[in-house]
């Protein structure tokens, strides 16, 4: 039942984009609506066919030939795990959606067919098996953004423009994707060389038998591809530029999708794939988990761009998500997945509201706000909420995931966890930041600004009333990737005696 | 007792409507559901706490389970509450002191922009206060904690115009948040050790789990210490509290004297057995609360605005809490808490009412002689001035106060003995100081006294529960918090009330020397040079605000300000410049001239040629 349904999980956003591109001649507003029920269908799809009760295993599979010569086939794979994700990714693809409404005016149609083909590629990077596909998936979700920044992004005060950060984007994307497939290819070497079999699916490729340097080597190659993604310090330059320039939409897509694939690859393939060497690799990784919570929380406070701001606060957050994965435990495991969910939730959440101020007040230029808390109805509040929810206040979804995160790593590297706490008093200083430059002080002017329309509420209550139920009954959202979590965890915990035999 | 659920939903509900209604209510609704749901909540206290102290539940303890929070690998948080006697003295004091402040505030903050939002807020605060005390494990207890953080925060900076409030909230925030910090690695390292946060099983378990006095145990106390001094203002965490005093007076009587600032006394008390495991980080608790009483003291002391001198003497009777429990006098600790809160919301809200009728006017230099104009305010400065400088035997404050410095002596801390004497002496100077100044001498401005039920009612309440019929409520701890050392004191122990009781009325005494009259002498003694420079000591809080601005705060500013362009981002295009500068280099090479070909042709098939001979 759930495996037939896995190709229209990405075909559907595909047909929707390619439907909304052509519909744009016939009506200014239909893109909007036939990307939006793509988006919608997708989760309602996927929202139907969920077990009752999550299993261990995949829930689904689907397989069809596709390059029969090279082992490579159209391989795709359900479990908890991805469908928390595909399930996040449309969600985020209608708030996107909803948040480009008054924002894009040109090439409408156009427009909706990039955040489609964006979300059809991201859908397919959670579900494909086949680490071909995963990596022809990886290659074309930066495509569309950089389009989608490039066409419709800004260019805002102080920045080099949105051509050079989309190139910067694409640069980053393509020479980190090259690694990894470098790696690909050596990993089906690898296996071809014991197996004498060609092949690119990942259920084989588990059962590579590697020896230490290379598996290492191989190792790195994915995992930078995935710390540019992620990003983590110091591969995170494009990050900020390109939020500085992408339209709000992009932003959405950029911190709700394109982020979350990075942490989904290194659970999905840098785990199980190479245990060993990411048992070596665990401590530096987790080092450069520290090193960005704390980096990108001091810079998150020195911007001034609201934009960049909230950017810098998401890489902070996404060192957390590393030293959770890196821990190995299945306390901060289970941490990461929610906090990929939240950290999702809560940016976007910002980003959105960056984009209605935007809208509202032309600039994204701190220092020419201030004291909006009267000027501008309903938001403020709203604001609030969001900023706390980033700063980690208990009761909101981040909390749980931060929590979890932490104190199972504090079980394996206590001390680097607790430095890594000085990433909590970091987020306190910059979400208040972000509040007190936004909200507080002397009103700018006395005129009212007009206040959000339903539209803009209900994208802005879909992640409230999400953050507020992951913070105070994360349960469903826990026992959904429980079993794909222990699998990753037992993948990883079970070779530490090999490890040792190897010396490492 | 199963209504126990209704002391969290009232307020929460409240807060729901309020928040929700954006403002749009009228004041009159807005304060009806507000305070209505105080009442509501302070109304299912006292029932719950009848059938709880009537029918008490088998083994003292009531719990309701809401639902699990959480379930992960072994780690199962439940949403669930623990009455006992301790909670229920804290859910009193809270929903009770709590109902009446709201009252007050709703005449207090009348006309005021953002009524129901001040409204909100508070009943959110009231909400995770009861959270926070009812809390069935330490994750919910956190919870609680950094929501009740939040609310003082929105409330500090409620007044949002003025960016010194939105400064001295985000201070209030940040540097609590610090201590929140050191409480959740306590928490880690209590679920490394004992695989479970739900208080009850820790504390049972603990002399099993821990050996006394080891590394790990120490640790563990001294985290959740620091989560305690931070919420509550002691050393060294204490410079956000007089910034605090920006919030709207009830905030300050309600959030920053009688609840939440107590939460570290509270916290303490809760995990005692985890304390008296760590003799020595308990010690620690009674000296930092000794020097934290004296410090604030001092500075109570020389203070002009009359919400300072108030939040520094909050500090100071909090450091007496911490005395207590250092010296394992728990019951006294929490028993000047209560008492604490009746009289120090009684000075808050009064002290509120003096600044309305002085047309927002706080320093008390610019008032006198008052207590003709606002008799009733006179009063209610006098009743909780007298309690909270302990007069003996009338007021309130003098009977927990007397316990703790009791206890103190029975269980051999001479030196912190002497520093409560001394911070005794302070007290009353102060207080005096504080009542002298603002309501006798010449009248300095124009004053007019406050009307209503809603005015005198709860100053009146809180009147009565400061005088000595307040120390008639016993709080129900016995069996929840150990029986300390000197309870059969005898003859020493009314020798150590009338030395108190004496050291009091001392300063009582110099009190009125110094400030009544002319104050000639007050004046020679501040006026000479020693004098003014142990004033501006003392008036700075001892610097502490100088030496965090300078280790903490201007080098992060610095750091922010040199990182702010991402430095480390600047170091990659240093690639890109590496590409350029060979696209210059090969780029030259291709400059259309043919003898340059040529000669490259030549010079290259030369190298070739080399190189195949050479092999």
């Amino acid at each position: 039942m759930l495996n037939t349904i896995l190709p229209w999980l990405i075909l559907i956003p595909l047909l929707a984009g390619v439907l909304s591109w052509l519909s744009g001649r016939i009506h200014a507003q239909a893109p909007r609506w036939i990307a939006l029920a793509g988006m919608v269908t997708v989760a309602v799809l996927l929202g139907t066919h969920w077990p009752s009760t999550p299993q261990n295993s995949w829930w689904g599979e689907f397989q069809a030939p596709w390059i029969p010569g090279w082992g490579i086939s159209f391989h795709l794979g359900l479990d908890g795990l991805s469908a928390l994700m595909v399930l996040l990714a449309a969600l985020l693809g209608v708030i996107a959606v909803l948040a480009s409404w008054k924002e894009v005016q040109s090439s409408v149609g156009l427009f909706h067919l990039h955040l489609s083909l964006l979300l059809a590629a991201v859908i397919g990077i959670f579900l494909a098996l086949d680490l071909f596909l995963f990596f022809i998936c990886w290659e074309i979700m930066l495509l569309p953004m950089y389009f989608l920044i490039t066409l419709w992004g800004h260019d805002a005060e102080g920045g080099r423009g949105r051509f050079h950060a989309a190139s910067k984007f694409f640069i980053y994307g393509q020479a980190s994707g090259l690694l990894m497939l470098l790696a690909i290819i050596g990993l089906a070497f690898a296996n071809f060389s014991t197996t004498r079999a060609v092949t690119f699916d990942y259920t084989e490729l588990l059962q590579t038998q590697l020896d230490p340097v290379l598996g290492f080597t191989l190792m790195l190659g994915f995992f930078i591809a995935f710390a540019v993604k992620l990003p983590a310090v110091p591969f995170h330059g494009w990050l900020a530029d390109a939020h500085q320039h992408a339209p709000t939409g992009a932003s959405v897509d950029i911190t709700g999708l394109l982020l979350k694939t990075s942490a989904y690859g290194i659970l999905r393939f840098c785990l199980p794939l190479f245990p060993e060497a990411s048992q070596r690799f665990a401590e530096i990784a987790m080092l450069i988990g520290l090193a960005t919570v704390i980096y990108g929380g001091v810079l998150a406070f020195g911007q001034t761009h609201l934009k960049r701001l909230v950017a810098y606060t998401s890489i902070s957050h996404m060192g957390f998500i590393l030293i959770g994965i890196y821990a190995f435990n299945a306390v901060s495991l289970q941490g990461v997945v929610v906090m990929m969910v939240a950290g999702a939730l809560s940016t976007a959440g910002l980003f959105v509201l960056c984009g209605q101020l935007y809208e509202r007040l032309g600039t994204f230029d701190t220092r020419e706000m201030g004291g909006l808390w009267t000027r501008l109805p309903t938001l403020p509040p709203i604001a609030l909420f969001f900023a706390a929810a980033t700063l980690g206040l208990p009761g909101l979804g981040n909390f749980v995931g931060e929590f979890l995160v932490l104190m199972g790593a504090f079980k394996v590297a206590p001390e680097i966890t607790a430095i890594s706490t000085v990433g909590m008093v970091l987020a306190a200083v910059f979400a208040l930041a972000l509040v007190h430059r936004t909200l507080y002080g002397p009103a700018k002017s006395d005129e009212k600004i007009a206040a959000p329309v339903a539209r803009e509420q209900l994208a802005l209550f879909i992640m409230m009333a999400g953050l507020l139920l992951i913070g105070l009954y994360p349960q469903p959202l826990l026992d959904a990737s429980a079993g794909a979590i222990n699998h990753i965890q037992q993948a990883v915990s079970t070779t530490t005696a090999t490890a040792a035999h190897f010396g490492g | 007792m199963n209504l126990l659920y209704l002391t969290v939903l009232f307020p929460l509900l409240g807060y729901v409507i309020l928040s929700w209604s954006r403002g749009r209510l009228s004041e009159n609704l807005a304060a009806l559901v507000g305070v209505g749901s105080l009442f509501l909540a302070a109304f299912t206290t006292a029932f719950v706490g009848y059938q709880f102290l009537t029918t008490p539940p088998e083994g003292g303890v009531f719990t309701q389970t809401l639902w699990t929070w959480i379930n992960v690998d072994g780690f199962a948080p439940r949403i669930a509450f623990h009455l006992d006697g301790l909670s229920l003295t804290m859910l009193g004091v809270i929903t009770g002191v709590g109902a009446l402040i709201h009252m007050f505030a709703s005449w207090y903050m009348r006309g005021e922009e953002g009524y129901s939002r001040f409204f909100s807020y508070m009943n959110l605060f009231v909400a995770s206060m009861v959270v926070l005390v009812l809390a069935d494990n330490l994750l919910l207890m956190y919870l609680g904690w950094e929501g009740v953080g939040l609310c003082s925060y929105l409330l500090i900076g409620f007044y949002y115009k003025e960016k010194a409030n939105g400064a001295a909230a985000q201070k209030a925030f940040i540097v609590t948040r610090v201590g929140d910090v050191f409480m959740a690695l306590g928490l880690f390292l209590l679920f490394r050790e004992a695989g479970t946060l739900d208080i009850p099983v820790l504390l049972q378990k603990a002399p099993e789990l821990f050996v006394a006095g080891s590394v790990t145990i120490n640790l563990i106390a001294l985290l959740l210490l620091g989560g305690a001094v931070g919420k509550s203002a002691q050393l060294p965490l204490q410079t956000w509290l007089a910034d605090a005093m920006a919030g709207p007076t009830p905030v300050s009587a309600l959030i920053h004297a009688a609840t939440m600032v107590t939460a570290g006394v509270y916290l303490i008390a809760r995990t005692h057995p985890l304390f008296l495991l760590a003799p020595d980080v308990l010690e620690l608790v009674g000296i930092i609360g000794a020097i934290t009483l004296l410090i604030a003291g001092f500075s109570a002391l020389v203070q002009t605005d009359i919400k300072r001198i108030l939040a520094y003497s909050t500090m100071s009777q909090i450091g007496y809490m911490f005395l207590a429990l250092g010296v394992g006098a728990w019951q006294p600790a929490i028993f000047h808490l209560m008492t604490h809160a009746f009289f120090k919301a009684l000075l808050f809200l009064s002290s509120g009412a003096v600044i309305l009728a002085c047309h927002h006017e706080q320093n008390i230099f610019k008032m006198g002689g008052l207590y003709k104009q606002i008799p009733l305010i006179y009063v209610c400065f006098l009743v909780g001035g007298a309690a909270l400088a302990a007069l003996p035997f009338v007021t309130v404050g003098f009977y927990s106060k007397d316990e703790i410095l009791w206890e103190t002596y029975a269980s051999h801390h001479q030196w912190l003995l002497v520093c409560g004497w001394i911070g005794a002496f302070m007290t009353s100077l102060y207080t005096l100081r504080l009542i002298f100044v603002t309501f006798h001498g010449p009248a300095q401005l124009e004053a007019h006294g406050g009307h209503g039920i809603a005015h005198g009612l709860p100053l009146i309440v809180l009147l009565v529960l400061s005088t000595g019929i307040g120390a008639l409520i016993h709080p129900p701890l016995q069996g929840v918090l150990p029986n300390s050392v000197g309870h059969e004191g005898g003859d020493m122990q009314h020798w150590i009330e009338i030395y108190s009781g004496a050291i009091a009325i001392a300063g009582m005494v110099l009190a009125a020397l110094l400030f009544t009259g002319e104050r000639r002498l007050a004046k020679l003694l501040a006026n000479n040079p020693a004098g003014r420079a142990l004033g501006t000591l003392w008036y700075q809080a001892w610097g502490f605000d100088r030496l965090y601005d300078l280790i903490f705060t201007k080098p992060f500013l610095w750091l922010s300000r040199v990182l702010a362009s991402d430095l480390l981002d600047r170091v990659t295009y240093l690639i890109a410049a590496l590409a350029r500068a060979l696209n210059l280099v090969a780029g030259a090479a291709q400059n259309g001239q043919v003898r340059g070909y040529a000669a490259s042709i030549t010079v290259g098939a030369l190298l070739t040629l080399l190189v195949l001979i050479a092999l």
